[in-house]
């Protein structure tokens, strides 16, 4: 069933036009990778489909069109991490999570309501970061920290989650967790959208994959199709590498030099 | 963890804070009542207490109630709103340097008042005076935050602010350039160094409206710094619109940074001091931090305006002097503290 749609969406960025009339249908319950080369407009639409930026075309989401939701209602349904998990100040761990009721109408983390506290503790057991709940966020490990932005969104319950580069600069073993843990969420029937630049990761994790060259849709399907030896061949310039391990699919980008 | 494990955890930073703010507000009374006791009449505290509720002799209930309790409210309040405008500043930017004076706030408000009074266009004590300064306040914040961009970094915010002071201190200079006066002119000069002597009701009345109206505006916003912590783009994704609330912290600091400059001419550094010495205190989230800044702010220029009338000199030392001078050294400091993330750039 389909809970996030896009028809002819298109976006700029100053005057340089971004995203040319994607149109794109994603359904709950499914860990969608989106991926393309550097420029190719993954954040653009990220942030165009959770209505941070404007955009042509028309966005739904859950029946609604996205332009006639009021910003409260439009941050219930749509959990953001932008890129980078930035924290301006040293607050802790705890506080952060909480921001993720937020939308709720839960603005102060010391008055926070029974439902929201349940909401927060279920978003830090998730992934693991009840033990450190008390220290600052800027004394946390990067693999830490992105764990504390993860349970901020998850606290959100949105129906929607979309990340921006969740594994980036994470270690692999991180970059595993990070991407099990959204699997995992994705399995309770949220619609997770990841940005990635790893393609095996795309491969392994994701139910269905988002092609984007120069901002257009060029392959969109199961990891199998959309990761083709053509599309590798077109959209990035490699080739690939393909096997299975532990009966789970390998992609290794191959290119010659 | 458990719910009430949580929610402990919780309890005792907060009893932290509430003590904290208790101290501070039992502080700003005590300065108040000291303020109150100084002068070329030296009153006990006990006396002060008693003249403000109409006992004692008429002396000491006109030295009291009519001349020093003017100078009294407005120490509290633009302290109190120099300290607000800076907390308020510094959560909006996520930059522990954002503050009115280093923004070039005060030094353009100065610009509009001394343009009113050097052109005659208005009595010193009519409302153009701080219409004038808040709108010319308006404009320097405004457009310090349109020169730096949404996601500016320490340099450019602190270089855009340095140009914009040094604009708006040149054409102050200009207008007293231009004016025939000389009277004029030296009135001005000493206005400019700011000052809280001889103020009456009547300025009261004027800048008191401004400042409050300015301080409900910034309060009115605070959970929502706390949000941008995250960064602009997340704060939106949870709700908070950016657009409207840059324009909300603007337009509060413009009112009450006018109000109070029009008034008393420039007190700088306030702003920028009072969110930094609450910090080890309330800790860094950006709404907790507003109102016992303010509380701050309020105490340190009662105890600078109480300084100034203590300090053995032959003339009057102008309290805006005063904090310049403290308040300069401080800057300097948080610039070392701050080094590594200024070296890095622009970013």
């Amino acid at each position: 069933m389909t809970l996030l749609s896009a028809t002819g969406l298109s976006a700029s960025l100053g005057s340089r036009k971004v995203l040319h009339e994607i149109s794109l249908s994603l359904a709950a319950g499914n860990l969608v990778a989106l991926v393309g080369p550097n420029g190719a407009g993954k954040t653009t639409l990220l942030r165009a489909l959770a209505g941070l930026i404007p955009s042509d075309g028309e966005i739904r989401i859950g029946g609604d069109a996205l332009a006639s939701l009021p910003l409260r209602e439009r941050a219930k349904r749509f959990a953001y991490l932008p890129q980078g998990h930035m924290v301006h100040w040293p607050l802790p761990a705890r506080d952060i999570v909480a921001l993720g009721r937020y939308p709720h109408g839960a603005t102060d983390p010391a008055r926070l309501s029974p439902r929201d506290v349940e909401a927060v503790l279920r978003a830090m057991q998730a992934v693991d970061v009840e033990a450190f709940s008390d220290r600052r966020v800027t004394e946390l490990s990067g693999g830490e920290r992105s764990r504390v932005a993860l349970a901020r969104v998850l606290a959100v319950e949105a129906p929607v989650i979309l990340a921006d580069e969740p594994t980036a600069s994470l270690d692999p073993r991180h970059q595993i967790d990070v991407m099990q843990k959204l699997r995992n969420v994705a399995d309770t029937g949220v619609l997770v959208v990841v940005v990635t630049h790893d393609l095996g990761l795309a491969a392994r994790f994701a139910d269905h994959v988002l092609v984007l060259s120069e901002g257009r849709l060029a392959a969109q399907g199961a990891p199998a199709e959309a990761l083709s030896e053509s599309v590798l061949a077109s959209v990035f310039r490699v080739s690939a590498y393909r096997a299975e391990f532990q009966r789970e699919a390998v992609i290794v980008p191959w290119a010659d030099v | 963890m458990s719910v009430q494990d949580f929610a402990l955890a919780t309890e005792v930073a907060t009893r932290r804070r509430w003590g904290a703010t208790a101290a501070l507000l039992a502080l700003v009374v005590l300065l108040s009542v000291l303020s109150l006791g100084i002068g070329p009449v030296q009153l006990s505290p006990l006396a002060v207490i008693e003249a403000l509720f109409g006992g004692g002799s008429d002396v000491a209930q006109v030295i009291v109630r009519e001349i020093r309790l003017p100078r009294t409210i407005l120490a509290f309040a633009i302290g109190g709103i120099l300290g607000l405008s800076g907390a308020a500043l510094q959560g909006l930017l996520r930059n522990p340097l954002a503050s009115p004076s280093l923004f070039g706030a005060p030094q353009s408000a100065a610009f509009g008042a001394v343009l009113v009074i050097a052109l005659g266009l208005a009595d010193v004590r009519s409302y153009a005076l701080p219409v004038v300064a808040i709108i010319a306040a308006f404009g320097s914040v405004f457009a310090l935050l349109a020169i730096a961009g949404r996601n500016a970094g320490l340099l450019i915010l602190i270089l855009a602010g340095l140009a914009i002071s040094s604009f708006a201190g040149a054409a102050t200079a200009l207008v007293m350039n231009l004016s025939s006066n000389p009277f004029v002119v030296l009135e001005i000069a000493f206005w400019l160094l700011g000052s809280l002597e001889d103020r009456s009701f009547q300025h009261v009345a004027l800048a008191l409206p401004f400042i409050i109206a300015g301080a409900a505006i910034l309060l009115s916003q605070a959970s929502a710094f706390r949000a941008l912590t995250l960064g602009e783009e997340a704060a939106q994704s949870l709700g908070v619109d950016v657009g409207r609330l840059r324009l909300f912290v603007i337009t509060g600091a413009a009112l009450g940074v006018g109000g109070a400059v029009a008034v008393t001419g420039t007190i700088g550094f306030i702003g920028l001091v009072a969110p930094h010495l609450m910090r080890p205190v309330i800790g860094h989230d950006p709404a907790r931090l507003l109102v016992p800044s303010a509380l701050t702010g309020a105490a340190l220029l009662l105890a600078a305006d109480i300084a100034v009338r203590i300090i053995p000199s032959t003339s009057d030392i102008k309290v805006g002097v005063l904090t310049s001078i403290i308040g300069v050294p401080f800057f300097l400091y948080l610039i070392m503290r701050e080094r590594r993330a200024l070296g890095g750039g622009v970013a």
